[in-house]
Formats: structure tokens, sequence, C-alpha cells
């Protein structure tokens, strides 16, 4: 009896001590991926950052680009193009998106709600140029030219999915019951989607549009063929020229919108493959504005969204 | 049989005047199965009705019938006839907005909305349209002294509801229904998420606003429904797993003299 338990001691103990080592294995492995997955994010910021942090400085945020071979200048033009495009994305992509949302996430077993699940799939994986070709030839092809709506609407249509999947998502996860406490007071559905189910569901809503705002935000091949690109766009000029020449507002966001535009990615795409060196050390600063935008973008979502919720926490 | 009434409560029940609201020959199926077969249960006003019986019964099913929380399941359908004050809820003619209005109900877990205390209680209120700001202000008083919350609320009536402890919860959801004065209050086991003390600061409260309104409860606790409640309805399922009203009388007699055997095994504990 002693002698086999004392065997069965020993070989649990064996065994303690192979399970400390693959232990040991695993977490090294897990570990050093970890690392490895870490080092291209910190990697492209870094170089990113030592590439274009000496071009760094007050004109290329507030002047347009000088002509070719001339030194200075800056990239107003883009930062405009990128914020105006964006807006104007979210403008078509959002309501339509959000609405889309609630009537998938209330009806997901009627052939619609399965249609538009299947459908926003299959959009989420057509390449964004495909998008933007599409875009040209509905849009840029009957207007006669390019447009920074265009591109608004070929981003538009880009975020779409993600803002439909996520918001159908967040409120899923509404619990049923909130539902039914706002339908037992006798509100109606629509009204129990509006003011319920949509504040209850919200930070996660407002999280997933922005984070599809950041992710339009740099696409470039959208925009080849619908935006274009526009060195001499300057937002100040058109409405200095519009109050002068005493056009009415509608009159003036047209003029704004109906127009090539640049935008941060694409400003850099096209600096890159110029043969000037000012313009390559250029388009590394471009690149870290643009990082820095869709960082601020992030940051400023989540401490916004934690802000609202401890409130809310009272 | 599927009612019970003996000759002495008939006599008190006489004595009462009409049912508040009533439930006649009601089956209910959800697609081909007949979650409740042959129900008939008068409920009568400023009383509390409880509905007990083992799990799976179909007592929530039958509570949701009051105020036809049960539409919201799209195979469910119902044959009967259901009367609030003499007229029938059943049926397309019918407003389920004004039915619910009228017959309020609190749910089994606390579901107070991620909004204020005060915006809970003034959310009912609002929907029909009361926007004076002075107006709402009464109401929200009213509903949370009635709900006997308002002492532990009253200095933060604009925190989140959803930070309240679970039992200060229950009642801020009583208050939400209370807020659009309802006749008929249906309460789905309102107690049993909660802790003893909390549970019987409802069962308190409920017979402070009985005398107001008109209570029908389904409770898993044999004690608080011979507690709180003036009448008890059993039910019990059939052998084809369908939920049948086995006995409905006076509470004090089905927990000392009840009719069916099977109503004394289950309040005495035999089984269930």
């Amino acid at each position: 009896m002693t002698s086999s338990s004392g065997k069965i001691a020993l070989g649990s103990r064996r065994r303690l001590k192979n399970r400390k080592i693959s232990n040991f294995v695993m977490l090294f492995l897990t570990g050093l991926l970890t690392i490895l997955a870490l080092v291209p994010l910190f990697w492209i910021i870094g170089y990113v950052v030592y590439k274009g942090g000496p071009g760094l400085n007050l004109a290329f945020f507030t002047q347009l680009p000088r002509p070719v071979g001339i030194a200075g200048g800056g990239v107003l033009h883009a930062i405009e193009g990128t914020l105006i495009i964006t807006m104007l994305a979210a403008i078509f992509a959002v309501p339509p998106g959000v609405l889309a949302a609630f009537y998938a996430a209330r009806n997901p077993n009627t052939r619609l709600g399965i249609g538009l699940r299947f459908s926003t799939d299959v959009l989420a994986g057509v390449p964004s140029i495909v998008v933007g070709l599409f875009t040209y030839a509905f849009l840029v092809k009957p207007m006669g030219h390019y447009s920074g709506l265009a591109g608004a609407v070929a981003l538009a249509i880009l975020m779409l999915p993600t803002i439909i999947r996520t918001t159908e998502e967040m409120l899923k996860l509404v619990p049923q019951s909130l539902r039914e406490g706002s339908l037992a007071l006798g509100a109606p559905e629509w009204k129990t989607s509006m003011n319920v189910l949509l504040p209850a569901a919200f930070n996660g809503i407002m999280t997933g549009i922005l984070l599809s705002l950041a992710r339009g935000m740099g696409e470039t091949a959208p925009l080849l063929f619908t935006a274009l690109g526009n060195e001499r766009y300057d937002i100040r000029q058109i409405v200095t020229s519009s109050i002068q020449g005493k056009q009415g507002f509608f009159q003036m966001v047209t003029r704004i919108i109906n127009q090539p535009m640049d935008s941060l990615p694409l400003t850099l795409w096209k600096y890159a493959s110029q043969p000037y060196p000012e313009r390559v050390a250029q388009s590394w600063t471009v690149a870290l504005v643009l990082m820095f935008f869709v960082l601020f973008l992030n940051i400023a979502a989540r401490l916004w969204l934690e802000n609202r919720a401890r409130k809310l926490r009272g | 049989m599927a009612l019970n009434i003996s000759p002495l409560s008939v006599s008190r029940a006489n004595a009462l005047s009409d049912a508040k609201t009533e439930i006649k020959n009601l089956n209910l199926y959800y697609g081909k199965f007949q979650a409740l077969t042959d129900i008939n249960l008068p409920i009568y006003a400023n009383k509390i009705t409880a509905i007990i019986g083992p799990s799976g019964c179909g007592k929530s099913t039958l509570l949701r019938s009051f105020n036809r929380m049960n539409d919201l399941i799209p195979s469910c359908r119902t044959e009967g006839e259901i009367l609030l004050d003499g007229s029938t809820i059943l049926g397309r003619g019918v407003d389920v907005v004004d039915v619910r209005r009228r017959v309020g109900m609190v749910f089994q877990r606390p579901n107070p909305f991620p909004k204020s205390i005060y915006d809970n209680v003034a959310y009912g209120p609002r929907l029909y349209g009361i926007r004076d700001r002075r107006e709402l202000d009464q109401i929200v008083e009213k509903s949370l002294h009635q709900a006997a919350l308002w002492d532990e609320v009253k200095d933060k009536l604009q925190q989140s509801g959803t930070a309240l402890s679970g039992g200060q919860q229950q009642r801020l959801c009583i208050a939400r229904a209370l807020a659009v004065e309802p006749e008929v209050i249906l309460m789905d086991e309102p107690a049993s998420a909660l802790d003893p003390i909390s549970s019987l600061k409802i069962e308190e409260l409920m017979q402070d606003i009985v005398k107001e309104f008109t209570i029908i409860i389904v409770t898993h606790n044999m004690q608080q429904a011979a507690r709180v409640s003036d009448f008890t309805a059993m039910m019990m399922i059939d052998d084809k797993h369908s939920g049948r009203l086995i006995e409905f009388d006076d509470t004090q007699r089905i927990f000392t003299n009840p009719k069916d055997k099977r109503t004394e095994d289950y309040v005495t504990g035999r089984f269930g």
C-alpha cells in the first residue's frame, strides 16, 4: 500500500513539474508573440514621427501648397477637404445606417432583416476602389465633374456596413426587459426605440460611428476618381467671394462641396509619388498629421463617452 | 371543472361590485402549443389577487394577458374574452396603448431605464403629453411617495435610476407604473430578485396602494401570497402541459381549507 501510494505521489510530482514547464513555455510564447504584434504598431508610429516630425510647423496647417520646387507651404487644402468630406460622409451614412440597424435589430428574422444583414456583409467586403468606381459612374459622370460631394458619397457607402452592424449589435445588447418596461407603459414601438433603446445603446453606437469615421478619414482609393484632388482649394476664399457676391447660404455650401477637393491620404499618395524631394518629405508630415487626426478622433471619442457614462451614473 | 368557487366566496364576491377585470374561457396558444386552457378568473377592484402555482404552469403568461403583453410574441394567439370594466380588451379594434395605460405592469427583475430617477417616473406621463414642469414635478413626487421611495431619493432625483439598489430600483419601477395612474397593476414576482427586507417593503406598499388600485400578483412565495392577497388563484399544468386554473377562492380559504387536493399539497409544501 505504502509503496503504491508513494508511486502515485511521485508520479503526480513529475506531472506537476511537466505542467509547470509547459505553463512556462506557453506563457513565454504568448508573451513573445504579443510583443511581436505590438512591434509594427510602434515601429510605424515611431518612423512616421521621425520622418514627418521635422516638417511640422504652423505654416503646414495654415498655408496652401507652394508650386513644385519652392520650399515651404502647407496642406491646408487637404485638411479642409478631409474635414468636409468626412463630415458630409457622416451626414449621408449615419441616419440611414442607424435607422436600418433599428429595423434589423427589431426584425432579425424577416426577409428584409436577413437581406440587410447579408448585403451589409457583402458591402463590407467590396474593395474600396470599386466603390470609388461605382460612385464615378453614377455621380461624377452625370454631374460632369469631380467633387468633394462625390468623394463623401463614396466614403459614406464604405462606412455604412460598419455603422449598421455595430449599431445593430449594440441595440441587441440592450436588455429586452427595458423594451418591455416601456411598452408596458403604453409607449408605441417607435417611441420605445427613440426614448429607451437609443439612449441605452448610445455610447456603443457613437463608438461605432466614430470608428467608421476614423476609418473613412484614412481612405484613399474611393477618392481617387471622385474627389480627385485640388491644390487650389481654399474655403476662406470661397466664403469671402460668396459674401462679396451676396450669394445665399445654400449657394455657398454648394460651392464649397461641389468642386474637386483634396484629402490628407490623397495628398499623401500624390506627394509621395512625385519626384521632388521636398514633396516626398512633406508627404511624411502629411502622414503624421493624418495619423494624429485619427488618433485624436479615437481618444476624444473615448474620453467624451467615458465622461458621459460617469455623468449618467451620477 | 376549471373554476371552483365555494358558496361562501360567491356570496362575498357578490357583495363586491362586479369584477374590475375578468378573464372568460381563455385559451392561449404559442403556435400549436396550447399554453393556457379554459381559464376563468374574475379580478375584484381594490383587492390583491395572487396567482400561484408551480414553475411553468403559465402564471406569467396569464398575467401578461391582462395588458396584452403577449402580443409581443408573434406566434401567440388568444381565444376567449378578457374584459376590463365590462368591455373587451382583445381584438384589433382595441387600442393596446390604452389598455396598457389602464393596466400597468411591474416586472420580475427591476428594469429602470438608464435615465435619471425623475425621468424614469416622468416617462409615462410625458408619453401621454404632460409637458408642464410643475405638473410633472407633482406626479413624480406623488408616485415616489406611493412607492415608498420619496424619502430615500428626494435629494437625488437627477441621478441615474440604475445606480439605486435592487430594492429601490424595483420601487422606482412601481413608481413609474403608478405615474400614469393605471387602474390595474400587474406584478410578475416583483420581490423574487430582492432580499427579505426589500421584499417586505414592497408588500407593505402594495397594502397601501391597493386602496386606489387593483393588484394582480404572480408569486412563488406562498407566505407572500398568504400575507398580502385577498384572493388566490391556483394554477397547475394538465397532462398536455397546458396551464389550467384549478382553484380560485378567498386567500384564507385557499391556505386553510382548499377544495382541491393538489392545492392543498402545493400550499403545504408537499410538492412544487
